[in-house]
């Protein structure tokens, strides 16, 4: 008797399951091919609007330019109201999807760029191409082509960098070297290098002279991208962009192979803060404020922070150049798009949102706030000489002349785990140079298989 | 005493009604109907919250999906890819490992500290020292992992400590070695199980009469003889329950690898529910965490049904 119930318990549960299985797949049917698009106006109009927007300016500089940003937009449209839902990156990494999928998603987000987000959102159709708001707003103008390229896809959401512009951004980026002027001359050195070779050769008189030559924690896996990106892109300068974007190249290239052999020769020379793999970037960066260590490779997201430190007045930043260049090539590109969802009502008002927080009025803000906007008014350069003077010239410099790779990790959807696993990796002497080209390279040719 | 009274009269009724409707039909199932409509409520809430995202997360588990766009069928793969792929392989064996840190290591320290607290019948303040053991239970467990990652840290408690003791060499970054995080979070894991265990156990030597140690002792038995003659085999439930909750934590393991390592250094602690959310939310690999989600949760089950086995039948 038992037994027999117990049978039909587990069939009923079969075929309870066999039923869901025949169902229709997850994910619902292909978005149509082509969205058709209605006129486009630069006019709000004059109805209640409610804009939803999911920002990650959650730091305190990027915070408070958002704030005011949005009080002067809805002085300036009366009948727009902005209601905003901010989180940290990765907080909003992993809600963005679950919004983005719902009946009644937000009007505007910040989506990060290449095949992990924005490529699965614009594959399921889930952001509106805006080609048509930049030709109404002139972004093709605004904006380098090569910043507005890392934000476009082709519409089916397969080849990053194509013909569609899914969004722009507010807020530009640059992985470059901060070094200490005083730690540098202790060493005898009076000029931070130019070029990978150099940066390797001061590094061994900085540990001759008895101090720590790079600062460098990767606890959080991810600053791992950023010191293998600047080597590589010393190395291989633009060339990395078709790497990245799948145009050409190789993982397993000999550029690729020999950026991993220098980081990793760094390691086996003991210029790298001993057990790194466990030290938090956040403890990295703070020893290097307090001039524990020549040098630092990270973004210039951390400015305001280093702006604070201790040894403030002896930090500069700098960009490396590859042979054959005349400007330096760094990994950097800009802040996350501001992009608009296919299913809003509102596209006239939040094209014309997006204009507002990036246009040249909104950069003064975000200068004002000490950050970094995506084009820099040529009236509101920092100083020379200050650490915000540094980073914004670089930036300008770079950006001009189209020298910025993109973050390796926009290359597949798995690509950021698997280059920060295989960087710790490298680091713990764990992978030969070679072996971290391959596992590289393995993942790359698994998406290019799924993707077809 | 009311007890028993009022469980005899129980039967004398429940007697009568089988006695009265046995002749027209057995009251077995009769009774078994009525049953159901009380266990409705409680299988709704089940079925809603539970029984169906468990049903469509098996049902994810033979597509491709990246979780947004439209899915396409695998039919095994992604269950043939638990035993393949050697990132999954290995977080299920780090399971396996952290396993011998959560159940076994507490389970034995915790025996042993029984034996030695249950023979000082008079410890004064008891339950002081009880509820100590019993707060790292209590912590809530990113408290916990942000505790441990200042502990093992370049400069931290532990480093500190072996430096003091001139054994400075020793000294390393815990959780970023690639030989030692594993067992760093076990470590973790003993710490927070082997006060759970030895209340539990504390609570089972309670129960056991006095007498009976009276008599072992008067027949000249030693602390170990009595330990194994009496207090073990009376402990058998409360070891099976401990095995089963401290496995089960084992496999579990999420929230401390998620806030101390994330998997790292390289993929050295990886664990399957941390891939299973990984892959869910941060690669796009919805089918594939699906399936992990499902194969830990098969393996789940087995392993509390062969804990079961040990668990005494006459014991209700």
């Amino acid at each position: 008797m038992r037994y027999t119930r117990k049978a039909a318990l587990i069939a009923g549960a079969l075929a309870a399951v066999a039923l869901t299985l025949t169902a229709c797949a997850p994910g619902g049917s292909a978005p149509a091919a082509s969205q058709s698009l209605g006129p486009v106006s630069k006019s709000v109009g004059s109805g209640k609007i409610t804009l939803t927007v999911w920002d990650q300016n959650t730091d305190g500089g990027i915070d408070q330019a958002q704030k005011e940003l949005n009080s002067a937009f809805e002085k300036k449209y009366p009948n727009v109201t902005i209601k905003r839902v901010s989180r940290s990156f990765s907080d909003l990494k992993t809600t963005l999807k679950l919004a983005l999928s719902g009946d009644n998603p937000p009007d505007v987000v910040q989506a990060n760029q290449g095949y992990p987000d924005m490529g699965a959102f614009v594959k399921a159709g889930l952001l509106r191409p805006i080609n048509d708001y930049a030709d109404l707003y002139k972004w093709d103008d605004y904006y380098p082509s090569s910043l507005l390229k890392l934000n476009s896809f082709s519409s089916d959401g397969k080849t990053w960098q194509g013909d569609k512009l899914f969004g722009v951004s507010q807020t530009g980026e640059l992985v470059g070297l901060y070094y200490n002027r005083a730690v540098l001359q202790k060493a005898g050195i009076d000029a931070p290098p130019k070029t990978l070779q150099e940066l390797t050769d001061d590094m061994a008189k900085v540990k001759a002279a008895g101090a720590l030559p790079l600062s460098y924690g990767d606890v959080e896996k991810s600053p791992g991208i950023h010191l293998y990106g600047l080597a590589l892109s010393a190395l291989a300068g633009t060339k990395v962009n078709d790497l990245v974007s799948g145009a050409s190249g190789s993982w397993t290239g000999s550029d690729e192979v020999q950026a991993a052999t220098v980081v990793q020769g760094w390691q086996k020379s003991g210029y790298i803060t001993p057990g790194a793999n466990g030290v938090s970037r956040d403890a990295a960066v703070d020893a290097f404020g307090k001039g524990g260590a020549a040098f630092l490779i990270t973004g210039t997201w951390y400015l305001a922070t280093l702006a604070d430190a201790a040894s403030a007045k002896d930090i500069g930043f700098t960009a490396l150049t590859p042979d054959g260049s005349s400007t330096p090539v760094t990994m950097g590109g800009e802040g996350l798009a501001w992009a608009m969802t296919s299913k809003t009502k509102h596209a006239d008002a939040a094209a014309a949102y997006i204009d507002f927080i990036t246009d040249k009025n909104a950069s003064e803000v975000l200068v004002k706030t000490g950050n970094l906007p995506t084009v820099v008014p040529s009236d509101s350069i920092p100083a020379e000489g200050t650490l915000a003077g540094d980073i914004t010239r670089d930036y300008m410099t770079i950006s001009k002349s189209n020298g910025i790779t993109p973050y390796l990790d926009y290359a597949t959807p798995t690509f950021y785990d698997t280059i920060t696993a295989a960087a710790q990796d490298l680091i713990a002497l764990k992978a030969t140079p070679q072996q971290f080209g391959q596992t590289l390279q393995d993942d790359y040719a698994k998406f290019t298989k799924s993707n077809g | 005493m009311t007890m028993t009274a009022r469980s005899s009269e129980t039967v004398t009724t429940a007697a009568r009604t089988a006695g009265a409707q046995r002749p027209a039909r057995p009251g077995r199932r009769r009774r078994s109907k009525v049953a159901y409509l009380y266990v409705l409520p409680a299988f709704v809430v089940f079925a809603a919250f539970l029984g169906w995202p468990f049903l469509q997360t098996i049902q994810y588990s033979f597509y491709n999906w990246d979780g947004l766009s439209p899915a396409t069928w695998a039919g095994f793969e992604n269950y043939l890819s638990v035993f393949v792929d050697p990132e999954l392989r290995g977080a299920f064996g780090h399971a396996l490992v952290l396993m011998v840190f959560y159940a076994v290591v507490p389970i034995l320290l915790a025996l042993f500290l029984t034996a030695l607290i249950s023979r000082a019948n008079a410890l004064r303040g008891m339950g002081a020292y009880r509820t100590i053991l019993f707060l790292p239970q209590v912590i809530a467990s990113v408290v916990v992992a942000t505790i441990w990652v200042s502990i093992y840290s370049q400069d931290g408690l532990l480093n500190e400590t072996l430096r003091l003791l001139g054994l400075g060499d020793l000294a390393r970054v815990w959780l970023g070695d690639y030989s030692f995080a594993l067992p760093a979070i076990g470590f973790v894991g003993t710490w927070l199980n082997i006060g759970l265990c030895l209340v539990l156990f504390l609570s089972g030597v309670g129960n056991i009469q006095p007498e009976l140690f009276e008599a072992a002792r008067l027949d000249g038995a030693g602390a170990a003889r009595e330990f194994f003659a009496i207090t073990l085999p009376a402990l058998r439930g409360q070891i099976a329950v401990a095995l089963t909750l401290t496995v089960v934590s084992a496999l579990k393991t999420f929230d401390l690898v998620y806030v101390t390592t994330g998997g790292g250094p390289g993929t050295s602690t990886t664990v399957p529910a941390f891939e299973a959310y990984n892959r869910a939310f941060n690669t796009g690999q919805v089918g594939s965490a699906a399936a992990v989600a499902v194969a830990l949760t098969a393996v789940i089950m087995v392993v509390t049904a062969l804990i079961s086995r040990i668990q005494p039948k006459d014991v209700q």
